[in-house]
């Protein structure tokens, strides 16, 4: 049963066609990495996905939501999707436990009491029990990207959108973010992340999708699509990243 | 006969630079409640709502204080609306005080990253959530220098009232100085008294801009 299905997704801005008739099949549980060069449109595909670029045409379907104009059907899609961001995004005025109580108590309604025992549990999933009381500023980049993580889980969604959650940080940090979401996966969690992290991708991808010039250009199971990849253009991307 | 200008005449002063606190605070209360929904309605997704917004923060910055104060004390009143000095000093400088105010804040809103916007809507917060949990918290601590500066600017303008016959600071010199014909000592003093109105303000809008920057990214 498929949790994401985009059909012939197109988007242009302006007279670039980032999106040229994008269709994709995520079934429950999947971990999607999406590679392919910048400006590829694997990103722009990311965020048609929970409404932050809406399609000139096209299907998008996420959770049984489809994706459809107007504040109210867009704020019940993102109930079930969460997204994770490049820089984070943390709310910077509020401390840790806040950031993640925020949506919970807000759209959800539920009490102080429970949004509380949520973030502490969710903070405990991503190993940060002890930073509930701190300001995002006061946490390194790595702690940060996993609170940001965290407080998408505390909403608890059906589907996690990664967009290069890990391009940002230095090379050390981007470990424990990695392992974070090796668990989340592990535990059932239907993911696409868009990334730059081939190592990654081939370990923990349950597909691997290569994006190139708007399209999706060729995709399979990571060792397929890492050990013989089937197109010049992938062949010649992974020449160059791998 | 001529008065020769003493402590009672310093006094008529003190008394009178009453007036020109009040009539700053109105000005600064009035602006501040109308210039927070002229700002919220000029970052509005609605075009016309934007458009308003715009029209009056235009039109006002484009006339002089004066001219508004104008119009409400001796224009209105062809409508029937005829207002005591300090009704219409206190209405004009709120009109004034609004549009820039609205500007101002305008700035500080549209300063907060879209980032910040897109992480709250991914969120499934509700477009006023995001403004009032995510958005103006943030714009507030960048508001706050530039807000204390233009107070002071409100203080200081509030000599304009003195034009329609409103005895704030300013008038009360003009009326001590045709009684005493001193008029360094009675402007001198009328300097001395907006200055020591005006100077905690400077000073506080300069320690806040230091505290609000200190050890901030970006």
């Amino acid at each position: 049963m498929p949790v994401v299905v985009a059909k012939d997704v197109r988007k242009s801005f302006g007279s670039l066609k980032v999106l040229d008739g994008v269709s994709l099949s995520v079934n429950e549980g999947e971990l999607i990495a999406v590679i392919g060069r910048s400006g590829s449109g694997k990103s722009t595909f990311l965020r048609c996905l929970n409404g932050l670029e809406t399609p000139d045409s096209g299907k998008i379907s996420v959770a049984d939501h489809e994706l459809a104009p107007g504040e109210d059907a867009l704020r019940a899609l993102r109930q079930d999707v969460g997204m994770v961001f490049q820089s984070y995004n943390l709310f910077p005025h509020l401390t840790v436990g806040a950031n993640i109580e925020l949506a919970p108590r807000l759209v959800k309604k539920i009490s102080r009491a429970e949004a509380a025992d949520i973030a502490r549990s969710v903070l405990a999933e991503v190993g940060l029990a002890d930073k509930y009381e701190s300001y995002p500023e006061q946490l390194s980049g790595g702690q940060q990207q996993r609170v940001a993580i965290a407080r998408s889980l505390a909403m608890r969604p059906k589907v996690m959108l990664f967009d290069e959650v890990t391009s940002a940080l230095d090379p050390e940090l981007t470990g424990e973010v990695l392992k974070v979401m090796e668990g989340l996966s592990r535990s059932g969690m239907t993911m696409l992340l868009v990334t730059h992290e081939m190592a990654f991708a081939r370990k923990a991808a349950s597909r691997v999708v290569y994006f190139h010039q708007g399209r999706i250009h060729e995709q399979g199971p990571p060792e397929e699509f890492f050990g013989a990849p089937k197109t010049p253009e992938l062949q010649q991307f992974l020449g160059a990243v791998l | 006969m001529i008065r020769s200008f003493g402590p009672a005449e310093f006094t008529f002063l003190l008394e009178a630079a009453r007036w020109t606190l009040v009539l700053s605070l109105c000005a600064f209360v009035g602006g501040g409640l109308l210039g927070i929904v002229v700002a919220l309605m000029r970052v509005s997704r609605n075009l016309v709502i934007r458009s308003i917004a715009a029209g009056w923060i235009n039109v006002i910055q484009g006339t002089p204080v004066l001219i508004v104060l104008f119009l409400v004390f001796y224009g209105l009143p062809f409508f029937g609306l005829r207002f005591p000095p300090l009704i219409a000093a206190a209405a004009g400088m709120t009109i004034y005080a609004s549009a820039f105010l609205a500007e101002i804040w305008r700035g500080c809103i549209e300063a907060v990253p879209r980032q910040q916007w897109e992480a709250a809507s991914s969120l499934a917060l509700k477009p006023a959530q995001r403004m009032i949990y995510v958005v103006l918290p943030q714009a507030f601590r960048l508001a706050v220098p530039p807000t204390v500066g233009f107070m002071v600017q409100i203080v200081k303008n509030t000599s304009v009232a003195s034009i329609i016959g409103f005895v704030e600071l300013t008038r009360a010199g003009t009326l001590m100085n045709n009684v005493t014909f001193q008029p360094f000592w009675v402007f001198g003093s009328v300097a001395l008294l907006y200055f020591v109105m005006c100077w905690p303000l400077s000073v506080m809008s300069q320690r806040l801009e230091r505290r609000l920057h200190a050890g901030r990214r970006s």
